[in-house]
């Protein structure tokens, strides 16, 4: 069963300097855990988002585009990433998302990826 | 259970099978594994059901449509309508064993019930597969995936088989409240895709701590339900004793688990002398301990012995020597307070709690006197959830009592009324008030 973890955290995405000590640690603790994943075969796919003050919102009311700067809603954990696993059961998906660097400074949520079926 | 990960559809299979059971088995006689059997029929009727669910929903959601509610194409309407779905006694032996009330078991009913569907070799693959089934099915209704009242409603509907209108009564909500958080929470089974299977050997001991939480939760609502005019709801208690049975019987070389059992005997076998007529609630000190239950007594001290021996202790085992020390006195005077005080003072490593805390002060107040456990209890009192607990002011009450500070404890009581205490913790209070204050019929409202 395909699950997608939404990794929240405080921060604002992946640190800039890409030079800094910050960044290789980050870099270093999510390439391990995909690794992880990836040699255990359940990883499909997994990607850090752009910081959600860049974001743009787009709603479509009344035929008319409405577009914000800024995330869906403000909310202290904002979603910095991403990672969609293939897992046999929930218990195993729950282990996974443990390994995350994201659920030790924020949290992972885990939702069930849902099979779409084609209207009867 | 193990291809249809639908719970909803999974109890409705095997009641069929169970139903056709019935009709089938005094023609034919009981077929040699009665419980193989019955999976094997089950697993049929599962693909009926799965292939009839499938035109249902259409028919379910044009039906919904000209009623003009809601539709919900991934919920078939369940569990509310229809009758009361219950998981069937299938393994005997788990169920049945702690069906009697009072007297404690029945070698040769447990016997019997052992048994009666094939499984009595507990070598045997089927009794171990029965083990496995039971085990991972209490594993899955206590998943840490599931808030704790889920947890208990679930455990309450897949293991005891209590109806939802039973489980609703049994914590005073309204059965289509109850009806809901079930059918979410076997949606979420279904969503979320949460297997029957055993937790790994590293989560055994957090998963089995959530089990025995959720029987816990049970009795304790039980044996002094938090609203409703009676102090106690019995058919919770036989619940939860039902299951710490089962339980001990699947899990046999966890002493906590039996540790569990044994303090839920120890405690339950009081339960006749607990309520006076006016259904009060009567203090353990002023209980009639000939109307406690010798058999349940004898049974709990009996586990608790033997829990003890494996050299494990926890906290369960540590309440249950607790309930001990009170069954083997014959009278409130004999009991050795000094014990019990030692045992608190241990649990607290276990449960580093106020409420622990607290506890421990009036046994220090029982066996030292009751200044030196009013010095515990004040001190614990600052902690701001104690100071919104009853029973902390009832304590405290008695011990100023016990040192004739009478206007003292006769506020700490009024305290205590404030905090909206039970109805039968109620009527104990205002009678306690009036002998403080000497007036029988005193206005406590």
């Amino acid at each position: 069963m395909k699950y997608l973890f939404l990794l929240h955290t405080a921060g604002d995405g992946v640190p800039a300097d890409v030079a800094s000590a910050e960044y290789s640690q980050t870099f270093a603790a999510y390439s391990a855990a995909n690794a992880a994943m990836a040699k255990a075969g359940v990883l499909i796919e997994c990607a850090p988002l752009g910081p959600s003050s860049s974001a743009t919102t787009v709603r479509v009311r009344d035929d008319e585009t409405i577009l914000t700067d800024g995330p869906a809603a403000e909310i202290k954990e904002q979603v910095g990433g991403y990672t969609l696993v293939d897992c046999a059961d929930l218990d195993e998906a729950l282990k996974w998302a443990a390994t995350i660097p994201a659920a030790r400074t924020g949290s992972v949520e885990v939702r069930s990826v849902i099979d779409v079926q084609p209207p009867r | 259970m193990r291809m249809v990960g639908d719970l909803g559809i999974a109890e409705d299979a095997v009641q069929e099978a169970c139903l056709a059971a019935l009709t089938q088995w005094p023609a034919a006689g009981e077929p040699a594994s009665p419980r193989g059997w019955l999976t094997g029929v089950a697993r049929h009727k599962a693909l009926d059901l799965v292939r009839r669910e499938a035109r249902r929903s259409a028919k379910e959601e044009a039906a919904m449509r000209e009623l003009g509610g809601p539709s919900h194409p991934a919920h078939p309407a369940y569990p509310a309508q229809g009758p009361a779905m219950t998981w069937p006694r299938v393994t005997g032996a788990v169920s049945k064993a702690g069906a009697t009330r009072g007297g404690g078991p029945d070698p040769a009913r447990q016997a019997a019930a052992a048994t009666g569907d094939g499984t009595a070799d507990p070598a045997s693959p089927a009794a171990a597969a029965a083990v496995s089934d039971q085990l991972e099915l209490i594993f899955m209704c206590c998943h840490p995936a599931f808030a704790p009242a889920a947890r208990v409603a679930l455990t309450l509907r897949c293991v005891c088989g209590l109806s939802t209108a039973e489980i609703a009564a049994a914590f005073l909500v309204p059965e289509a409240t109850m009806a809901k958080r079930l059918a979410r929470a076997k949606g979420k089974i279904r969503d979320a895709g949460i297997r029957l299977r055993m937790p790994a050997r590293e989560d055994m001991a957090d998963r089995i701590g959530a089990v025995l939480r959720v029987v816990y939760v049970v009795f304790t609502e039980g044996h002094k339900a938090s609203a409703g005019p009676a102090l106690i709801r019995g058919e919770l208690c036989d619940a939860a004793i039902q299951l710490a049975r089962g339980l001990a019987q699947l899990l046999p070389g966890e002493p906590e688990v039996s540790g569990l059992l044994a303090l839920l005997l120890l405690t339950d076998a009081r339960r006749a002398a607990r309520v006076d007529s006016s259904g009060d609630l009567v203090l353990l000190a002023d209980q009639d301990r000939g109307l406690w239950d010798a058999a349940m007594i004898d049974e709990g001290e009996a586990l608790l012995l033997a829990a003890l021996r494996e050299g494990r202790p926890g906290p369960y085992q540590l309440h249950a020597a607790i309930a001990a020390c009170h069954s083997t006195s014959r009278d409130a005077a004999q009991t050795n307070w000094r014990e019990i005080a030692a045992l608190y003072g241990e649990l607290i490593r276990h449960e580093p709690t106020p409420v622990v805390e607290a506890n421990r002060a009036i046994a220090v107040a029982m066996s030292e006197g009751p200044a030196a456990g009013l010095v515990i209890l004040d001190a614990v009192g600052h902690h701001p959830q104690l100071g919104r607990w009853p029973q902390l002011h009832i304590a405290r009450a008695d011990l100023l009592s016990r040192l004739g500070r009478g206007e003292e404890a006769a506020g700490a009581y009024r305290t205590a009324l404030e905090l909206d205490p039970t109805a039968a913790e109620r009527g104990f209070i205002i009678r306690r008030i009036g002998e403080l204050t000497g007036d029988a019929g005193a206005d406590c409202s």
